[in-house]
């Protein structure tokens, strides 16, 4: 093992930032609010549901490249950040003369978009995300880009004209495309640590690359800023795990697979955190604590995603929001339950293994996967095996790994010839809520008869499951609607939903059996004059 | 009348002209689109709100500790186990209360902590100290209670049955409904329940008290009701009203929820501090939050009603039942108003209501933007959709023909005088402007066709009295200085909680002095400047508190105006500000404001004053429910289409038509943002919002994670907001009409329209059982009823 180290380093908002005797239980938003007393970042809720507390990180992408990112700081252990970019409200207007806003900022000025405005700064650093990523996104766009963002107040359209107008500003690159290199001078001086005791350089060269839109990226002024930052957040980068103390607990982020799997099987009773997005409920909601955190977000090897022949290996610390992007590359019938999966900062953070290590019976990417066979890597120590994902889940909240088993990672198989799929969700809001039902179909159908048929659900078990019953009754079935209603009747067998604050048990198999309809419905010829879709 | 309509702002198509070019010619005054005075701070985080005020040294942290158990008998308290935990400073409960342990809106009956009973899930028993917030928290979980648990009396229906009433049913009778129903052609039957809703404030409830000197107590609380605070922290503490400053700049959002609600917090907070002589900040977590705080109330009601064959109503015998929870609160206010609104524009001839209000134990239903007219004016809607079904006409038809007017009746059920009555043509033109009939058509065939989605139309009217019904409380007080730098300074009874209030006072005086609303400073409401303040509620905070700004400008200028027209060497009368100078009509003199700062001290005249309001002619009987409770109506009208997918009860907005009655407008910007908000907050309140008690009265939904509020792709990409131009008919605040709450109710449309989709089922001739929230499963649910009725 290494060092241990007393210390986290990150830039905050530009400048090099060093944390040390902090508990590594300490999420991002309080450490900002009750030791920095930067007021701005706002806890609304504490569970990663309203995003008043949204801020932005950004990593090094390849050399001297930044990806941004929206994450719920109320959810988010400080200690997860080291080695990265924070960027705060504040940041986006400390560096201007005279307090001079961010394309962002002054845009939602501009279309009234505050009220209340205890909201406004999340809002913000959501849209400054998408301004950083997305060059003139769409209305559709944009509302995903906020949909984990809660306002009480304005209704939101103004909030959607402000980002429609800020994406499209290219005012305040065009002021700074001008800015000379020499401006940017190098420093990496750790001991500035007082977030607003900032060398002019570091302002000068923070300042060009937050106000530089996606559109402007390549900028030559905006270029040399982002490779600015790149370099301080290089020197940051460990080549060893962090093992962080404080306050009685560690906080441990391996960097390889072999050092995560030793420590795993050495500190069995660690908590393993990778988005957080459930594990900062534990501590903010349950207060429960942990002595050691084992942090799988630094392993590159479980970040990664292979894809080959059309076959996807996706590393289980692989983000969501990376996962899905690189599934809908082959399976893009699945994006409808992806866009409402959260919101944009929890799949920025959460990963897919996460999703399917904690096998809720809500979890949205389980039928998808069952449905196109994935498979699921689970490794001990050395061990490695190989099951079927369905096989992983057997009743609730029971698994088949093996105490100390862990996920490793996703396969997905590549696309068969003529297999439809379709993937629907349902829930009481639109965006950003718990699934009622979440199902996805695959089926081959040829010669109007049933070859192959594939259906998994969630939230209609205690586990995401296939309905075995159901596939049966379709599987060498003519493809028509007699054959549908009978499945529709065999489903009853395969699932004995339950009752809660979401849907009744009536509900959720009424609506199970009706996705089996409407995916029929979808697949006559028909079915584009149907518009037998809300969503 | 004049002809309001060529006049007609078409706020879609040209924009509101941006901040950065004045109107006028001068500073931005009343009727420019000026930003909120916030607006910059609010997006660059630098607006302060209560949790972000610098903590004072050696701030202590609480949090509450409250009853698992819905009724019962609370035998013992243990809290050796709080006690010991780790950095825990202290721990209280209602023995430690050296004043008085009772509170309320109105009745004061409620405890501020738990005595001797416990009455709902979540009702405060114990406040615990600590050094952190996270070590109170902890601690807070380790207190024991001996609860004797009694069955609870949770729903309307337990409650009618056991009696559980705050007093006894209120009955209104007009005319004779029951004759009128015997005797009719044309009748209908119905009920419906229409859900609470949690306010869902940005902020949590949040209070940090200071102890000071010789026994006084400062608050700094998130509460649209300073005053409030301040008398409960003098009977918590026992001590004079005079030993106490509240005080708030900003809330993060209130919507009612902050008006009664964070007196309890405030209270406790100054409890711990007092004990502690320490400062105490109680900020509640989000879950905490939903269980410890009333929330609006939930209704249900069933009717007999009368018609002719055009669908003119001529009877309705109405029993309408809330859900008041444990305590009194503001139930009687609420009740009354929703009685008040079971109008909402039609005229009554035969009337009978029997109103129950149940006490139950859940948390105590209170204040939520609008105060029961929603539910009132739900039930009259209702009932107009069930008879419009029924004589096989549009639901639109049927509104227009039981509007107040000249052949239905002019006088309230309540016996006001409806004057001013212009929603006639706000609806006309609506209708035209949305293009509704042959939308109408369209749907009609478009259901034809389509197995699967279903779709419906709905346009709704809003008649909004405003005013509060307790005359009393209609007052605004403002303190207006001007310093020798030339400099405003403006405090008024009124709390910004994101309304724009302050923006709309600074305008005012921006307005009568000549200079920009921008440079006029607002300080936080502070009960030492300004005492014995009504809360920012009932849509008045401009109203009341403009007419107050109002006054005191015209007193500082009466004040200065026999020194000045020395000065400017002219008469009274010819004395302008304008341009951030006063001059006379005709003279070259003039004085920049500084100058007639300075200059005027040195004359010894005092540039401070304070004006005060009430609104004239308005009183109230609560007993023979009769009177002129409302100063005047404010009105609007809504088109709103939707989409439902039959297969699984999910719809969407697909578009929506607005125009209001704002009068005119102080700030259109504001204004429109007003009625944008709160038309989405009342669809959120009638299709998504849903809240779940269990068996044991326990709360399941208390986070965002399981109460959904609206999210953005929520609100219709055709989003259309007009104003209607016309002055208020009576002297408000520059003729302008309030706007806080009456824009909610535009939100009916939404709910209408998904029942309109679903009675496609029964070629529109049935109301569907659809109960308000309509959830998926709601709208699943009755269209499932109506196809089985078909």
């Amino acid at each position: 093992m290494n060092a241990v180290s007393t210390s986290i380093k990150f830039l905050l908002n530009g400048a090099p930032h060093e944390v040390a005797d902090l508990d590594p239980h300490t999420s991002v938003l309080s450490y900002l609010r009750e030791h920095l007393f930067l007021t701005g970042t706002k806890e609304g809720c504490a569970e990663g549901d309203c995003g008043a507390c949204t801020v932005a990180i950004a990593e090094l992408d390849g050399v001297d490249r930044l990806r941004v990112m929206p994450i719920n700081a109320c959810i988010r252990l400080l200690p997860t950040i080291d080695g990265k970019a924070l960027f705060t409200v504040e940041a986006l207007s400390m560096f201007g003369e005279s307090g001079e806003l961010h394309p962002v900022q002054q845009a939602m000025v501009d279309c009234h978009a505050s009220q209340c405005g205890f909201c406004t700064p999340g809002f913000v650093m959501s849209l400054f995300a998408l301004f950083k990523n997305d060059v003139a996104p769409s209305r559709e766009r944009i509302c995903e880009a906020i949909s984990g963002n809660l306002c009480r107040c304005t209704g939101y359209r103004p909030i959607i004209e402000a980002a429609q107008q800020a994406t499209h500003s290219r005012i305040a690159q065009s002021m700074r495309a001008n800015e000379s290199e020499n401006q940017i001078v190098d420093k990496n001086n750790l001991a500035a640590s007082h977030p607003f005791k900032l060398g002019l350089e570091i302002r000068s060269s923070s300042s060009t690359w937050l106000h530089c839109a996606a559109a402007d990226s390549n900028a030559p002024a905006a270029r040399d800023a982002e490779k600015h930052i790149a370099k301080s957040l290089a020197a940051l980068q460990r080549n060893s795990a962090l093992d962080y103390r404080a306050n009685d607990a560690r906080f441990i982020a391996p960097r390889t697979l072999d050092e995560f799997s030793t420590l795993v099987e050495t500190l069995p009773s660690a908590w393993i955190l990778s988005g957080g997005t459930d594990v900062g409920l534990w501590i903010n909601k349950a207060l429960q604590t942990n002595s050691t955190i084992l942090y799988t977000g630094e392993i590159a090897a479980l970040r990664k995603i292979d894809i080959h022949q059309g076959a996807l290996t996706i590393g289980a610390a692989a983000s969501l929001e990376d996962a899905f992007r690189a599934m809908n590359q082959h399976y893009p019938e699945l994006a409808h339950v992806w866009t409402r999966f959260a919101s944009w900062p929890i799949r920025a953070s959460g990963t897919l293994g996460g999703n399917v290590a904690n096998g809720s019976p809500i979890g949205d990417s389980m039928p998808a996967l069952i449905t196109l066979g994935a498979e699921v890597v689970l490794r001990k120590g050395a061990k490695q095996r190989t099951i079927p994902l369905e096989s992983l889940y057997i009743d609730y909240k029971k698994q088949s790994r093996e105490p100390g088993e862990w996920v490793e990672a996703i396969r997905v198989p590549a696309r068969a010839e003529g297999m439809q799929i379709a993937s629907y969700k349902n829930s009481k809001r639109n965006e950003q809520d718990i699934s009622a039902v979440c199902a996805a179909i695959a089926m081959t159908i040829e010669d109007g008869v049933v070859t192959k048929a594939r259906i998994a659900y969630g939230g209609v078990a205690g586990i995401p499951k296939r309905a075995a019953n159901t596939e049966a009754a379709v599987i060498g079935k003519p493809w028509n609607e007699t054959t549908v209603r009978a499945a529709m009747q065999a489903m009853t067998n395969d699932f004995t939903p339950m009752n809660d604050m979401r849907a009744s048990a009536e509900y959720r198999m009424q609506v199970a059996q009706n996705h089996l309809l409407r995916f029929w419905h979808e697949s006559q010829d028909e079915a584009a004059s149907l518009e037998a879709r809300v969503f | 009348m004049n002809s309001p309509i060529k006049n007609t702002r078409k706020m879609q198509e040209s924009p509101i002209p941006t901040p950065t070019l004045p109107l006028k010619g001068r500073g931005f005054a009343v009727g420019d689109a000026v930003a909120h005075d916030s607006a910059h701070l609010h997006v660059s985080g630098r607006a302060t709100y209560a949790d972000d005020v610098r903590e004072p040294r050696g701030t202590l942290h609480a949090a509450i500790a409250y009853s698992p158990i819905a009724r019962g008998v609370l035998r013992a308290v243990d809290l050796v186990d709080v006690l010991a935990m780790k950095d825990v400073v202290g721990a209280f409960t209602a023995k430690d209360i050296p004043g008085k342990n009772c509170y309320g809106a109105i009745t004061h009956d409620e405890p501020f902590l738990a005595e001797d009973r416990v009455e709902f899930v979540g009702q405060p028993i114990a406040i615990i100290v600590a050094k952190t917030r996270d070590a109170a928290r902890r601690a807070a979980r380790k207190a024991k209670f001996d609860i004797a648990d009694e069955t609870p009396i949770l729903t309307i229906n337990d409650a009618i049955a056991a009696n559980s009433l705050l007093k006894p049913p209120t009955i209104i009778e007009r005319g004779v409904p029951k004759e009128a129903i015997a005797r009719a052609t044309h009748s209908v039957r119905g009920e419906c329940e229409i859900g609470a809703q949690e306010h869902f404030y940005l902020e949590g409830q949040i209070a940090l008290a200071i102890p000071h000197e010789d026994g006084q107590m400062q608050v700094i609380v998130s509460t649209q009701h300073p005053t409030e605070m301040q008398q409960v922290t003098a009977t918590i503490l026992g001590i004079g009203w005079n030993d106490v400053v509240s005080e708030v700049r900003r809330l993060g959002g209130g919507f009612g929820g902050k008006e009664v609600q964070p007196a309890q917090f405030a209270a406790l907070a100054a409890l711990a501090a007092h004990h502690t002589q320490c400062p105490v900040k109680l900020r509640l977590d989000r879950d905490d939050d939903f269980l410890i705080t009333g929330k609006r109330h939930d209704f249900a009601f069933h009717y007999d009603a009368a018609s002719d064959a055009n669908g003119r109503l001529t009877a309705f015998d109405l029993t309408l039942s809330s859900r008041c929870g444990f305590s009194t609160d503001y139930s009687h206010q609420v009740n009354d108003r929703a009685l008040c609104h079971i109008d909402n524009g039609y005229h009554h001839t035969n009337l009978k209501v029997t109103n129950y209000r149940c006490r139950t134990n859940t948390q105590s239903a209170t204040a939520f933007r609008g105060f029961g007219a929603p539910q009132g004016m739900f039930a009259i809607e209702h009932c107009i959709e069930s008879i419009a079904r029924n004589v096989g006409r549009d639901p639109l038809d049927v509104r227009k023909a039981n509007f107040y007017g000249e052949k239905t009746g002019l006088t309230t059920h309540y016996g006001q005088a409806v004057e001013g009555f212009w929603l006639p043509q706000m609806v006309e033109r609506l209708e035209q402007t949305s293009d509704y009939r042959a939308r109408r058509a369209a749907i009609t065939t478009h259901n034809a066709r389509n197995p699967i989605i279903r779709k419906g139309i709905s346009l709704t009217p809003v008649m909004f009295g405003v005013s509060f019904n307790a005359s009393f409380l209609n007052r605004g007080s403002a303190l207006l200085s001007l310093y020798l730098d030339g400099t405003f300074v403006l405090n008024h009874a009124g709390t910004e909680m994101g309304q724009g209030l302050f923006i709309k006072m600074q305008q005012i005086v921006a307005e009568a002095f000549g200079v920009d609303a921008r440079k006029v400073r607002s300080t936080t409401t502070n009960t030492s400047k300004l005492p014995n303040t009504p809360p920012t509620a009932a849509s008045s905070g401009a109203d009341l508190n403009g007419m107050a700004v109002l006054d005191a400008c015209n007193i500082l200028k009466a004040r200065l105006a026999p020194w000045l027209s020395k000065v400017l060497q002219c008469e009274a009368n010819d004395i302008e500000f304008c341009d951030g100078v006063v001059t006379s009509k005709h003279g070259v003199i003039f004085l920049t404001m500084q100058e007639l700062a300075t200059r005027a001290t040195f004359a010894k005249i005092p540039l401070t004053a304070q004006g005060f309001y009430y609104t004239p002619g308005i009183q109230w009987n609560g007993e023979t429910f009769s009177g002129k409770p409302a100063y005047y109506f404010a009105y609007g009208a809504a088109v709103s289409e939707v989409a439902v997918d039959t297969l699984t009860g999910e719809h969407k907005v697909t578009r929506v038509d607005i125009l209001h009655d704002v009068g005119k407008s102080l700030n259109p910007a504001i204004d429109r943002g007003q009625i944008e908000g709160g038309f989405v907050q009342g669809m959120g309140y009638l299709t998504s919002e849903e809240l779940v008690w269990d068996g044991k009265g326990r709360l399941r939904t208390h986070a965002p994670s399981t109460y959904k509020i609206p999210t953005a792709a929520d609100v219709p990409e055709v989003f259309n907001v007009e104003l209607w131009d016309q002055d208020n008919h009576v002297e408000s605040i520059h003729r302008s009409k309030a706007v806080g709450e009456p824009p909610l109710m535009l939100a009916f449309s939404v709910w209408f329209a998904i029942a309109d989709a679903i009675s496609s089922y029964t070629d529109s001739r049935a109301m569907p059982k659809l109960v308000a929230p309509a959830t998926p499963e709601a709208i699943l649910r009755a269209m499932h009823a109506a196809r089985a009725a078909r």
